[in-house]
């Protein structure tokens, strides 16, 4: 099995270790991974303001990049997500649909296609909170949402209940939205900063000293609004959580 | 204005929804239903802020005697229960605003919602479903249905001109969610099971 | 004045009662505050909902009442859904029989006239707000009416109805407590369902002192709702005409029907011996088999109870009285004709999505500056007027949680998704956005100049990309910090350290 690896720009620029695990993980279980260094991003920014053709261009580069791998796996439940349900703005092409189809978000990918079972060096002795992206919760359905009438179930947690010491903090609004949005983090910026204040209050009120995720971007916006507001979180992604950080 | 009826038709059929969808079945949901639907028609009126009255063997009118605690005119839409005024071919739909009290018979109740349905042959007066200050009301047990696919299987439905599911008292939280009765309605609903005559 | 209390209420340490429109636990402001006011409107200029959300937010009594009564509302519902076992197939069903009347929408209205007719309520056609609003003016004219009590219909606000009544010296009276209060107030409603939710009892407390009399400082909402049942009742009573809206249609019987919790419905249409209710098109459904999926749904989902204490049906004119049905148009023919966003007419107007909308919550629905706000608002507005709510379609997260909520089951989050494109595609873009999107499409199709443009070890340049700095405002950093760049980017990491698939990865 050939897997490519694509890690979105905010993971390349700001978070580069949340990449390093997220390739170490995929390699403790012998796979073997590429990293196409001439990529750049999925499209989304501009998929979500609504200019699709803007959007052509990187998405060609997209394909291009990763149409050799037999699965595409990125720490970003968003990116897949626009991989998978909006990359539009080309012709769909054989390469375009396997690409759009074998691309996986890490959790999942862990969850369903490798169907991991354990992670033996994996130990995390404290109180975690976890955010589901909206995109990754509701598109790519990792978890149950409190929205539908449905059996409870969660992928990033059964996968998480393998790490060692690891205790949960449960949220008074578990899925509601902490406000990033894509470029509504910008556009929209009073009403983004007050969602994400909340998200981090509800983090604080639920007793967690870390936040996780699988995906990057909201947790850099969580992780923004928290530092201004002084409180006293971390956030990790969970691809670091279950290779084997300890803090 | 009967050529923008034509307007309107026309555009609907030039601008038609592709594809077939046919209408669904919809089922009664009724396989749970429990034999004796007073109980549950009890917790849904409790809910909904409805009251339910004991009743009395020995004097079956007596617990309507009791729910009126308040001075003002009783009117009695039923032949079980003398009240002070009953509605005549000459009383006026505002007349009933004058009432306190208006006892009334129930055509039919929900036990899922706690709902009772009125229509004009129960109200004789439209108004003697909201103008009241407070309404009591005598029900059948043997007239309620399970659920609302039930109550819509009912013949009332046909035959009557109006037709109202009153499910507790009139109520509003327009402020601040602050629960309050008797915004424009009914100030409170009390119901007594007696079967009709 | 005194308040007549039921007596469950005038215990304050009482649990609150679970229906109507109540909040589950009490909630209370406790400064009072001048209330935020909404979108400043400009003619035609599009609508700059973050500026009006803004102002919302630093309000912040009204801010945070607003999104505790409305989480209250969405976590009531989900209560109720919890508690019917085919919640799931209700929905299925609600949006499948939406979906099949409106494909056979010329045939159904036909037949809801037809058999209305036979009943003896007249059947009037609105092509749009204006020939409405003339229909209804004339009905009262010819018998003589100079007050009209009327309970709350969205439809008549898009017709803009009450501006035309005053004008045509026509006294409009609202009995919805809520829309009453916006009434006196001058305001338009903010929520579909809760008219009046975005103010404080304080801001009543003040409206009502300067319109009806009461107390300036007493706020209690008891006090303040009884002074209006006080208030409005002679007008009522004294009203020649009543008016309501429906919110479902049954075609095979010819029955509209409408759901309220005051039963200012059923006051408004029986006091007075003439009914005029005026209804979109969009909604009919076949049969009462069809009515009870919609009303097991439609309170449970608005506001978490299990229905509207009144649920009223109209067959026909009471004897002596009369009854008019005005089927209003208004556009809905048109967007049944658009392909992504016909399935905005299965809305039956319960306002889920905006109570689980975490923008709205925290904008007050005024701040969209239109008919209808939020989730629901972003995808209808448009079809209205597309230049003066193109930005609306920006005010969302894009969650999706509105559609997971919606009881009939629309897509609205792909349909705020899908707004977006159309209007950049029809030019209807804010210039700011259409320049950075531009930038940042050509910047991120070359790896080479993407690498060039990443602030990289700069550590004086610790800011975004330039593809998010586009635009001359830093908006990141109002209220969040930025996150610091790190030593390398992963790419340079990789490069480093994987030597060897570094060549072999290369496109
Ligand atoms: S769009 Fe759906 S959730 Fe929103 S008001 Fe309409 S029916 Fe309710």
């Amino acid at each position: 099995m050939k897997v490519g690896l694509f890690v979105p720009c905010y993971v390349d620029m700001f978070h580069p270790e949340t990449g390093i695990a997220t390739l170490e993980l995929l390699e403790r279980f012998g796979l073997s991974v590429e990293y196409p260094v001439d990529q750049t991003c999925c499209g989304q920014p501009m998929t979500n303001t609504g200019c699709e053709r803007e959007a052509a261009k990187t998405e060609e580069l997209f394909v291009r990049n990763f149409e050799k791998y037999d699965y595409i796996v990125t720490p970003s439940g968003s990116c897949t997500n626009q991989v998978r349900h909006n990359m539009t703005a080309i012709e769909e092409s054989d390469a375009v649909k396997h690409v759009r189809s074998r691309t996986y978000e890490l959790v999942e990918f862990l969850h369903d296609v490798l169907k991991v079972d354990a992670f033996p060096w994996a130990e995390f002795p404290h109180r975690v909170a976890l955010h589901n992206n909206c995109n990754t919760l509701r598109n790519l359905r990792i978890a149950s949402m409190t929205e539908r009438r449905e059996e409870p179930f969660s992928k990033p947690k059964a996968l998480l209940k393998m790490v060692k010491g690891i205790e949960f903090a449960d949220l008074t609004r578990p899925d509601e939205c902490c406000g990033f949005g894509g470029t509504f983090s910008v556009f929209e910026e009073g009403v983004s900063a007050k969602m994400g204040q909340d998200k981090v209050t509800d983090q604080l009120k639920s007793g967690a000293e870390y936040v996780t995720s699988s995906d990057s971007s909201c947790m850099m916006h969580q992780e923004g609004c928290a530092r201004r507001m002084g409180a006293n979180l971390k956030y990790i992604h969970i691809a670091q959580i279950l290779n084997g950080a300890r803090a | 204005m009967s050529g923008s009826r034509e307007a309107i038709l026309e555009a609907i059929r030039k601008n038609h929804i592709q594809g077939d969808r046919a209408r669904p079945n919809v089922p009664l949901f009724d396989q749970a239903a429990p034999a004796d639907l007073k109980e549950l028609f009890q917790k849904s009126l409790e809910r909904m802020g409805g009251k339910l009255l004991t009743p009395d063997a020995a004097d079956p009118m007596a617990p309507v005697r009791q729910a009126i605690v308040k001075a003002g005119p009783v009117l009695s839409c039923v032949p079980e229960f003398e009240g002070d005024m009953k509605v005549t071919p000459q009383t006026k739909p505002t007349d009933i605003a004058l009432v306190e009290y208006a006892v009334l018979r129930a055509a039919f109740g929900v036990a899922e919602t706690g709902s009772l349905c009125f229509t004009e042959k129960q109200l004789l007066v439209n108004t003697t479903g909201f103008l009241p200050q407070h309404l009591i009301i005598l029900l059948d047990p043997a007239q309620i249905v399970y659920n609302l696919h039930n109550a819509y299987q009912r013949p009332e439905w046909t035959q009557a001109h109006y037709a109202v599911f009153q499910s507790g008292p009139s109520a509003t939280a327009d402020i601040e969610g602050v629960l309050v009765h008797g915004a424009q309605g009914v100030r409170s609903l009390s119901v007594l099971f007696h079967p009709a005559s | 004045m005194t308040a007549e209390l039921h007596e469950e209420l005038t215990d304050p340490n009482a649990d609150q009662l679970d229906h109507g429109a109540a909040s589950s636990r009490p909630l209370k402001s406790r400064i009072s505050e001048p209330q935020p006011r909404g979108a400043k409107v400009h003619g035609n200029r599009p609508i700059d909902q973050s500026e009006a959300a803004n102002r919302f937010i630093a309000a912040t009594e009204h801010e945070a009442m607003h999104d505790a009564r409305l989480w209250d509302l969405r976590q009531k519902r989900d209560k109720e859904m919890h508690g019917i076992e085919e919640w799931e197939e209700l929905r299925d069903l609600a949006s499948g029989i939406k979906e099949h009347t409106l494909s056979k929408l010329d045939y159904y209205l036909e037949l809801f006239e037809k058999n209305a007719t036979a009943n003896g309520i007249k059947v009037h056609w609105a092509k749009d707000g204006a020939e409405h609003n003339a229909i209804v003016l004339d009905i009262l004219r010819k018998k003589g009416v100079e007050r009209l009590i009327k309970s709350k219909s969205m439809l008549t606000e898009e017709c803009g109805f009450r501006h035309f009544m005053a004008e045509n010296n026509v006294e409009v009276i609202e009995t919805d407590l809520g829309e009453r209060i916006q009434q006196l107030d001058d305001e338009a409603p903010s929520h579909v369902v809760v008219p009046a939710v975005h103010k404080l009892r304080t801001d009543v407390a003040g409206v009502f002192a300067k319109t009806i009399g009461s107390d300036p400082d007493n706020a209690d909402a008891h006090y303040l709702t009884e002074c209006q049942r006080e208030a409005t009742r002679p007008l009522i009573l004294s009203a020649q005409a009543g008016m309501t809206g429906g919110n479902f249609v049954v075609a095979e019987t010819g029955t509209f029907v409408v759901c309220t919790n005051e039963g200012n419905a059923d006051l408004s249409a029986n006091t007075p011996s003439l009914h005029i209710a005026s209804i979109g098109i969009e909604k009919l459904i076949p049969g009462l088999d069809d009515l009870a999926v919609f009303v097991r749904l439609l309170s449970r989902s608005a506001l978490g109870s299990p229905i509207t204490q009144y649920t009223s049906h109209f067959r026909g004119p009471r004897e002596g009285g009369e009854m008019h049905v005005v089927l209003v148009d208004n556009g809905r023919s048109e967007r049944l004709g658009m392909e992504k966003f016909w399935r905005g007419l299965k809305c039956i107007r319960c306002g889920a999505c905006m109570n689980t909308c975490p923008v709205f919550r925290r904008s007050g629905g005024l701040s969209y500056g239109a008919t209808y706000a939020g989730p629901i608002g972003l995808i209808i507005d448009p079809t209205f007027n597309v230049h003066k709510y193109r930005n609306l379609p920006y005010s969302s997260t894009l969650n999706g949680s509105c559609t997971n909520v919606c009881p009939v089951k629309i897509n609205i989050h792909e349909q705020i998704a899908d707004w977006r494109k159309t209007l950049a595609g029809e030019g209807e873009i804010s210039p700011v956005k259409k320049v950075m999107m531009k930038a940042a499409g050509e910047v991120l199709a070359s790896p080479v100049v993407y690498r060039a443009s990443l602030p990289l070890g700069r550590s004086a340049l610790r800011h975004l990309p330039h593809f998010m700095l586009y635009n001359k405002l830093n908006t990141w950093g109002r209220k969040r910090d930025i996150p610091e760049t790190p030593k390398q980017t992963f790419n340079e990491w990789y490069r480093k350290n994987r030597k060897q698939q570094a060549e072999g990865g290369k496109s």
